[in-house]
């Protein structure tokens, strides 16, 4: 393998870039594995097979993009063939284009290395050539081409089954995503959430969850449930449940289908928050007029108090990556603001200081940014803030714009947005502030939570 | 003294107001005719919304009890102590100018703040249950002030 280096951008582009994605511009990342594990929700198997390059004198090289960028990336990607070949053309083309950092250019289908002097002349960076055979069990070849430089960047072959065509498309678009960004995508996840139906006045609301561009939706529980929360690590959902007279946290598992019960609290609980390993949760529970924090180990079900409010209300905690630090909500200074204090409990230091009332906090898995709701002048305004509460940024407004999740690799948040009549709706929006978008669900949706990548 | 006083005699004006709620008691056949049955039958929910008053409202992210409010928790105490048999619970609701996980939490403490003034004034706590829908059950929709308060209460409701 050969490394090259290829700037994509003018120099001028270069500097709004580095103020939305932070000082170090995108940076590559080593080449991916040849091999993809068994993931969530995969029928039967999936093998990866590297493809060699074409011609003996292109060989595979690494694309380096050291420079941030605004303009989207153009990009080559000619049907992968019909009926399902074209279906996961589809796909890919709806995940790169939906971040807004790629504009998909259509190219009609080469096989062999391709001739890129038509795709230079549109002013294509990349290309993306793929095949698709069989009926039962699949074959999905795919190759990235670094157009200016006229090399394959990457080859794969993936053979599963029909049923995963949609898995593949995703896989192929965080491959994608991840050479010419420089950091793993997050196309292959999916999005927890609840399902809204009835009317507005009783609504019904259940746990479900669909791929992160709204397809394969499932509704998984029957009964009343609220506040769901995604294991940063494994395929399982914790939520707030009214199944019984009172509210309980239990664990959904995806893979099985099991639920359990967690915890058993002197008081009301609220909505479960995952410790970044997936082993704990920390978990608001109400008592009096206030609510205090408590971590909860999922396999032992000990409990620790870690925060003592003296009637406050603390809700909304999100770890800090490390696992040392809980960002949280609380009335503690007399209206809702956001605070910092260490993973273990103690003192806590007050991070939000804007006009308003803020909630929902919650540490980007970068760990460069905390996300939350502000309540101001009568709106809702979701927005990012650095860890030490500087440098607040509002990237969308709205009648109620809440619940912000963000994807695995911190450049998406997903959240609800609805209007004074109701309407809840799952929408996404970058970190930037650009590309929102609705996702497609069947119902009203609300509370979103995004998953890992899939494994 | 003076409370338990008031809230006997706003009983007695209470049943005075609907002497047609007593058809299933005999207490009206004085007359002969048949009297259909009509208005809430006492100790009822329908009782309690009609002659009671079965929510307290709160100001924007509190849970301070009004004098209004305690006015119709006295009431809603007294009915308690007239019908034993009855269990209750009371809902914490909010308007949506909070976000759901905070609101679930306000609800909770407008809905304790409300149980507690009933326990104080002598209704068993056993007999009163809590539960909070944060801002999930708006009674009125829409916009406005107007709105936002009409969906800032605690609301008992028989069980």
């Amino acid at each position: 393998m050969v490394s090259i280096s290829s700037r994509y951008l003018p120099d001028h582009e270069a500097e709004a870039l580095a103020e939305a994605f932070g000082p170090n511009g995108m940076r590559r990342r080593s080449l991916l594995g040849g091999g993809l594990a068994m993931g969530a929700g995969l029928v039967g198997g999936l093998t990866a097979t590297p493809l060699s390059a074409w011609a003996a004198d292109a060989p595979e090289a690494e694309i380096t993009v050291d420079q941030a960028r605004t303009a989207p990336i153009p990009i080559v990607i000619p049907s992968f063939g019909p009926g399902v070949g074209e279906q996961i053309t589809q796909v890919v083309t709806n995940d790169l284009s939906n971040t807004g950092l790629f504009k998909v250019l259509p190219g009609s289908a080469m096989s062999g290395t391709p001739d890129f002097a038509p795709y230079k002349a549109m002013g294509a960076h990349a290309a993306v050539t793929g095949g698709f055979s069989g009926s039962g069990s699949i074959r999905v070849e795919f190759r990235l081409w670094d157009v200016l430089a006229g090399q394959q960047i990457q080859g794969t072959a993936y053979t599963t089954n029909a049923a995963n065509w949609r898995r593949i498309a995703h896989i192929i678009g965080d491959v994608i995503y991840e050479r010419m960004l420089g950091e793993k995508g997050y196309f292959d996840t999916r999005i927890g959430f609840i399902s809204r139906s009835g009317s507005v006045h009783q609504p019904r609301m259940r746990l479900a969850v669909m791929d992160q561009d709204g397809a394969n939706c499932r509704i998984l529980s029957s009964t009343q449930t609220k506040l769901p929360a995604f294991s940063p690590v494994r395929d399982q959902i914790a939520f707030l449940s009214y199944a019984s007279s009172v509210p309980r946290i239990y664990v959904f598992d995806l893979a099985s289908g099991h639920q359990r019960i967690i915890g058993d609290f002197n008081g009301v609980p609220l909505g479960p928050h995952y410790s970044p390993d997936g082993s704990s949760l920390v978990v608001p529970v109400a008592k009096g007029s206030g609510s205090d924090l408590y971590s909860v180990n999922i396999a032992s079900g000990a409990k620790r108090q870690i925060t003592s409010s003296g009637g406050a209300i603390n809700v909304s905690p999100s770890f800090s990556p490390d696992g040392s630090q809980i960002v949280f909500n609380s009335d503690k200074g007399g209206s809702p603001a956001l605070y910092i204090m260490s993973a273990s409990g103690g003192s806590a230091r007050r991070l939000s200081y804007g006009s308003g009332h803020y909630g929902d906090s919650v540490w980007s898995p970068r760990g460069d940014l905390i996300g939350f709701t502000r309540i101001s002048g009568g709106q809702f305004s979701l927005g990012v803030m650095n860890p030490d509460g500087t440098g607040e940024r509002i990237m969308t407004q709205g009648y109620t714009v809440e619940s912000p999740s963000f994807c695995p690799n911190g450049r998406v948040l997903a959240f609800s947005r609805s209007g004074p009549n109701g309407g809840a709706a799952i929408h996404t929006i970058d970190i930037t502030g650009f590309h929102e978008q609705a996702i497609p669900t069947p119902e009203g949706g609300s509370g979103p939570t995004w998953s890992p990548l899939n494994v | 003294m003076r409370l338990k006083l008031l809230g006997a005699l706003g009983v007695a004006a209470l049943l005075a107001g609907c002497s047609n709620d007593h058809t299933n008691t005999g207490a009206n056949t004085g007359s002969g005719a048949a009297v259909q049955p009509s208005g809430p039958v006492p100790g009822s929910e329908a009782d309690l919304v009609a002659n009671v008053g079965d929510r307290v409202f709160f100001e924007l992210n509190q849970s301070g009890l009004s004098a209004d409010a305690k006015t119709t928790l006295d009431k809603q105490a007294d009915w308690l102590s007239k019908y034993p048999q009855v269990a209750v619970q009371i809902a914490g609701n909010c308007d949506d100018r909070g976000t759901e996980e905070y609101n679930l939490a306000l609800g909770q403490r407008r809905a304790n703040a409300a149980r507690d003034y009933l326990v104080a004034k002598g209704s068993a706590s056993s007999r009163l249950t809590t539960i909070s829908y944060g801002k999930d059950r708006p009674t009125a929709t829409g916009e406005g002030e107007d709105v936002w308060a009409q969906n800032r209460n605690a609301i008992t409701s028989v069980q």
